[in-house]
């Protein structure tokens, strides 16, 4: 979806570039040759992108100027709605398993805000700087992400997980993994990856995990999935 | 970072964390944090422990794989970004070509975080 907003602005002085925080490669690279996108689409199998600009949840962007200064942080980023990413909406969830069906129901009622995001990046690439959603310096830090010493360990926890996955040993790696939750448990992306690993996809309970995407999501609100985009 | 010995190459700490080893101190964008005068050593790399205490970063070690992993800084701003200078970042593309994000200077970059979780 990235690529369809990318052919309005590219054109107009903005490039898209896409970062799959993906620890394992060949699992984000099918949905890149299906996006065709000309934009470059890039691989982070060891999330060091999260860790430099502070994403804790997908899909989340930052904005860079043209002098390669960040004028927002991380916030939700949806690249807008069609009929692919709003069919969770509208299908009968009674003819779905049951637990299925939870999932999809605490999903609806996830809040983003493609709309205005998308309206923000418009004017962003209009007015440049003098733009009201473009951001000083301190503004950009201020609006970051806070990072306690117990947010940097987690950092620290999550990456020795995936090195000891990596190595072929996953087993060692998950007591890292649920550190790294327990000290920074609004970090989705420490979470879903996680959990992915266990049980793709539906990311449900397991021995390896104390929580669940449905159990977490239930627990903190499906509404404050997202932080709410402050323009 | 993942670390084998408690001793970093300013390089690969450079690429790993955007902090870069100056006769000023560990730079970041336009903040400089002088280092103190011991974690200097003679073959040019640094202490581990000394540039990590300075910038407030966790080191948490594995014995049994005999590894430490030195996690991002704290002291400076207390936020996720210590500048809004944006970091360096090479990642590889789909087809393993890299790609430097500075190579888009000039222009206006949307950098979007995803992932097939």
């Amino acid at each position: 979806m990235w690529q369809e907003q990318r052919t309005h602005w590219y054109p107009r002085g903005l490039e898209v570039v896409t970062v799959a925080l993906d620890v394992d490669a060949e699992q984000a690279r099918p949905f890149i040759e299906q996006a065709h996108a000309e934009h470059p689409s890039l691989i982070d199998s060891a999330h060091v992108t999260d860790e430099l600009f502070g994403f804790v949840n997908v899909p989340n962007g930052v904005w860079i100027d043209e002098d390669g200064k960040i004028v927002r942080p991380a916030e939700q980023a949806h690249p807008g709605r069609n009929e692919f990413t709003e069919s969770f909406r509208t299908i009968d969830l009674s003819t779905l398993p049951p637990d299925v069906a939870d999932i999809l129901r605490e999903a609806r009622k996830i809040t983003s805000e493609p709309e205005l995001y998308l309206e923000m990046v418009e004017d962003w690439i209009e007015h440049g700087a003098a733009s009201r959603y473009a951001h000083t310096p301190d503004e950009v830090i201020r609006r970051s992400q806070p990072r306690p010493d117990a947010h940097a360990r987690a950092a620290a926890e999550f990456e020795l997980g995936q090195w000891l996955h990596r190595t072929g040993d996953h087993a060692a790696a998950i007591p890292h993994w649920r550190e790294a939750h327990r000290l920074f448990p609004e970090n989705w992306t420490y979470k879903r990856q996680a959990w992915n690993f266990e049980d793709p996809m539906r990311q449900g309970h397991t021995d390896a995990y104390d929580g669940s995407w449905y159990e977490d999501i239930k627990a903190i609100g499906a509404e404050n999935y997202y932080a709410d985009l402050i323009p | 970072m993942i670390l084998r010995e408690l001793v970093l190459d300013p390089a690969e700490f450079a690429a790993r964390t955007g902090w870069q080893i100056k006769a000023e101190g560990a730079c970041k964008g336009e903040v400089c944090i002088p280092l103190p005068a011991q974690a200097r050593l003679d073959d040019g790399r640094v202490d581990a422990v000394a540039v990590a205490r300075t910038l407030g970063m966790p080191v948490v070690e594995d014995a049994a794989h005999g590894a430490w992993v030195l996690g991002p800084e704290t002291a400076v701003t207390g936020r996720a970004l210590t500048t809004a200078v944006a970091p360096e970042l090479e990642l590889p593309d789909a087809d393993g070509n890299p790609f430097k994000l500075s190579s888009l200077h000039g222009r206006k970059v949307l950098l979007v975080a995803w992932a097939s979780w």
